[in-house]
């Protein structure tokens, strides 16, 4: 049951990603055509646009739901592939930790990063 | 609770390589497996990259260590990894919760499965698959500038 559950999130966390994470790539990739959320022209990826984002509560916020859904979505996809080679139990419980604790770990850093960002980019006004 | 009852994975890594006789699905697969472990492997780099922000320090721009053709390239691949992944995942979705494959119906020959109904779904979907690399691509080459 309780793999049935995490099965059922990581399709949940895929559909969740197809829409930020189109966004994000629409935005990052094909900027030259659609010129999204790019106030300053040019290039999606300049330091002035990526400023002007970082200063938009709702990039803050989707930054980090979409860094928890990938994340989630990444690793449980890993762990599946790897357990698919018959791993034994105490080696599934040691990938299972090392991946959560990866997980976390990454997920703090980027939550950190995006509030971090947030708040340099409400300064510079 | 009932336990688990654990197979031997007897083909190992060749049971992913080998699409064998299961049709093109197999091959699909295969590749859904790759562009996934291949954006798994971009993506954690790229929020360490991405943090680097928080200090003041933008990698990516130009005359940076990320302004390579090799890393442009390597982020063009990223995202035809991207819109295949994204695109099949659509129809694995689909197909898991019971869409597009058809009702069931009584085994009788000559046999009907559930994979050629679902095939034109397939279809459908490399199709816009392939429509997004190509307008990635042409922003990657710089010709929308």
């Amino acid at each position: 049951m309780r793999e049935t559950k995490y099965w059922t999130w990581h399709m949940a966390a895929g559909v969740v990603i197809l829409f930020l994470l189109g966004l994000h790539m629409l935005i990052m990739h094909t900027g030259g055509i659609t010129h999204w959320f790019a106030p300053h022209g040019g290039e999606a990826i300049s330091k002035e646009n990526s400023l002007a984002r970082d200063g938009m509560l709702f990039f803050t916020v989707t930054y980090i739901l979409l860094l928890l859904v990938a994340l989630y979505h990444g690793l449980y996809g890993l762990r599946t592939i790897l357990f698919e080679l018959t791993l034994k139990p105490a080696v599934e419980k040691a990938v299972s930790f090392v991946l959560v604790v990866v997980g976390l770990g990454l997920l703090g850093l980027g939550t950190w990063a995006a509030i971090a960002a947030h708040a340099i980019a409400g300064a510079r006004g | 609770m009932a336990e688990i009852k654990r197979h031997d994975n007897r083909l190992g890594l060749w049971g992913w390589l080998g699409g064998g006789r299961w049709g093109v699905e197999r091959y699909a697969y295969l590749l859904h497996r790759l562009t996934g472990l291949g954006i798994l492997a971009y993506f954690l780099m790229h929020i360490f990259v991405t943090s680097l922000r928080a200090t003041g320090r933008y990698v990516w721009l130009k005359g940076e260590f990320f302004d390579r053709p090799i890393f442009k390239m390597g982020e063009f691949l990223v995202f035809a990894a991207f819109a295949y992944h994204a695109l099949n995942g659509i129809r694995l979705v689909l197909v898991e919760l019971g869409f597009a494959v058809g009702k069931p119906i009584e085994p009788v020959y000559p046999y009907k499965t559930s994979l050629s109904v679902q095939r034109p779904l397939l279809v459908a979907m490399m199709i816009l698959a392939l429509v997004l690399v190509a307008a990635g691509g042409y922003e990657f080459l710089g010709l929308a500038k």
